[in-house]
């Protein structure tokens, strides 16, 4: 019996201990800078293009094989009349949600720092009534970052901070 | 005086299945019972549904590549399962791992044990029929584990976060202090767990004396990990054939004694205590330094050869068959499991107990099925 009153006296206590839970889709709490959910496109703001140029790197690195990039010439380059340094520019890019693990590998392979992983809650409330709609395309990969409500972390591998 | 049934009428034994989707069965795991009234006569498991090649699928995947992979094999305790996975590319690779990245995977590893067993004491708690309350009060610690493998990998289950040579990127800045909290809460975890269950007369009644495996049979079954330890046999990878820092580590191997159920879980709970340790002495000898080694090639490429690398995961021996032809790719690449080598010896434990014990004895292997299926 005595073992009982100890369990029960556990069970007791947690009374007076804080709550840990959360009132979820009432409540965020604060993700950290270095939260992984999907990956997503950067915008250069400076020059008012991604600053994906279409390099393949990440497509090629990809474990699972879910993203299709296709560049094309960039209209907006100098010998075009345009002020971007970029000779060639991502002309469709798609990314399959449902297939993406998160590995976070693409971020890593890219030379142009133009990918990164989503670490706000939108990335991950990415619910849908069909697959299909988990394949984004170059507008939906943008459009959080050509919005600016992304804190980037790329990370730069083998980084020490100390 | 009535004579027992059994003398006057011929009975027959009755097969039950249980799963493959059976809340008791801890993921897809189907075993079939024949039991004669309430007695366990014969157990017949069949695994296989979650199979997902994944080794084959690594042969397809450069080094980095297959790091997501194996942490989809052991999904409650991934670091251990990277582990193994980057240490066999190191020694192929011939690559040395700087001693900051080494304590950091000691600390990573150590507390994957904690979350894992705490996900053990909460699943448990359940078969053996005490509902939601372990397994809440196991949710709320683990959570905090995982939050902070969150802030130090981004991810909260596949972290992906060793590489060949050493780790992705640095932890935090803040990484000791918040491992200090979360050691705190632990801690008080498994005091709370000890006042809980294990002095609990129902819950002691419920264990002792189910599921027993002596310590010659554990050993031919393969056993490992906390499973075997609990039959008396004190084998652990990490004393053993130290690797990481472990050698440079006090710690103590718990075994138990009577190999039954409660031992198991007893082995278990007292294994964290040593976690707790180790991980403390690891924090006071992290330094600053290098997380991955000062000549670290560009593109990696392994010596032909073949290595088997093992390490102690919170479930046993968690092992690393890779053989190289040379190139960035493993040419064959093995895991050997602890689960599937323990639920062998599923049978033998289980046969001649009641029916209800039966899942409290598949409970006590602590099973993870993608581990087991792969
Ligand atoms: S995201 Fe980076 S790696 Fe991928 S195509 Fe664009 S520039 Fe190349
Ligand atoms: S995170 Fe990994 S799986 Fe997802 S798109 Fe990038 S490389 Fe592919």
């Amino acid at each position: 019996m005595k073992g009982i009153a100890k369990s029960l006296m556990v069970t007791l206590s947690t009374f007076t201990r804080k709550p840990v839970t959360r009132d979820y889709p009432n409540y965020h709490r604060p993700l950290p800078e270095r939260d992984r959910a999907f990956p997503l496109l950067l915008w250069d703001k400076e020059v008012d293009e991604p600053f994906c140029t279409g390099c393949h790197a990440c497509e090629r690195a990809c474990p699972v094989e879910c993203m299709t990039v296709l560049m094309k010439d960039n209209p907006n380059h100098k010998s075009n009349g345009g002020d971007s340094s970029r000779r060639k520019i991502i002309d469709k890019f798609w990314i399959d949600y449902a297939r993406c693990m998160r590995c976070n590998i693409c971020v890593e392979v890219c030379n142009f720092d133009a990918i990164a992983m989503n670490n706000t809650w939108q990335g991950h409330e990415t619910s849908v009534h069909d697959r299909k709609d988990l394949v984004m395309d170059l507008q939906q990969l943008l459009a959080q970052s050509h919005g600016g409500a992304i804190k980037e972390w790329v990370p730069t591998l083998g980084q020490a901070n100390e | 005086m009535v004579a027992s049934p059994q003398h006057e009428f011929e009975t027959q034994d009755l097969l039950i299945n249980v799963g493959p989707q059976h809340p008791s069965t801890h993921g897809v795991f189907r075993m079939v019972l024949t039991i004669d009234g309430e007695v366990v006569k014969d157990v017949v498991p069949y695994i296989g549904y979650l199979h997902r090649g994944a080794e084959k699928l690594c042969e397809t995947m450069d080094f980095r590549q297959g790091i997501g992979f194996m942490d989809r094999t052991e999904y409650l305790a991934a670091h251990n399962a990277e582990l193994s996975y980057v240490m066999a590319v190191e020694a192929l690779a011939g690559l040395e791992v700087p001693d900051r990245a080494q304590w950091i995977r000691t600390i990573l590893c150590e507390l994957n044990r904690l979350s894992s067993h705490f996900m053990f004491l909460g699943a448990f708690g359940i078969d053996v029929g005490v509902f939601g309350t372990p397994f809440i009060y196991a949710w709320r610690e683990r959570e905090a584990i995982i939050d902070l493998f969150e802030e130090i990998s981004g991810d909260r289950m596949m972290y992906a976060y060793f590489r060949p040579g050493g780790l992705a990127w640095d932890v935090p800045l803040n990484f000791k202090e918040r491992v200090r909290e979360v050691l705190k809460s632990t801690r008080q975890g498994i005091k709370d767990f000890d006042e809980l269950l294990t002095q609990n007369e129902i819950f002691r009644a419920r264990t002792e004396g189910i599921g027993y495996i002596s310590a010659e049979d554990a050993i031919d079954w393969g056993m490992s990990g906390p499973s075997i330890r609990a039959s008396g046999v004190a084998l652990d990878v990490r004393r053993d054939e130290p690797y990481l820092k472990y050698a440079d580590l006090d710690f103590d191997v718990i075994t138990g004694e009577n190999g039954d159920v409660f031992d198991r879980y007893y082995c278990r709970l007292m294994e964290m205590h040593e976690s707790v340790k180790i991980i403390e002495q690891c924090l006071a000898r992290l330094e600053p330094g290098l997380i991955v080694p000062d000549k670290m090639p560009r593109m990696l490429r392994a010596a032909p050869g073949e290595v088997y690398i093992r390490t102690e995961a919170p479930r046993g021996e968690y092992g690393i068959y890779m053989v190289s032809k040379g190139g960035n790719r493993p040419y064959r690449l093995k895991v050997r499991s602890a689960c599937l080598s323990n639920l062998q010896a599923l049978k033998q434990m289980s046969v001649d107990q009641y029916v209800a014990d039966a899942i409290i004895v598949l409970g006590s292997i602590d099973i993870v099925l993608s581990e087991v299926d792969r």
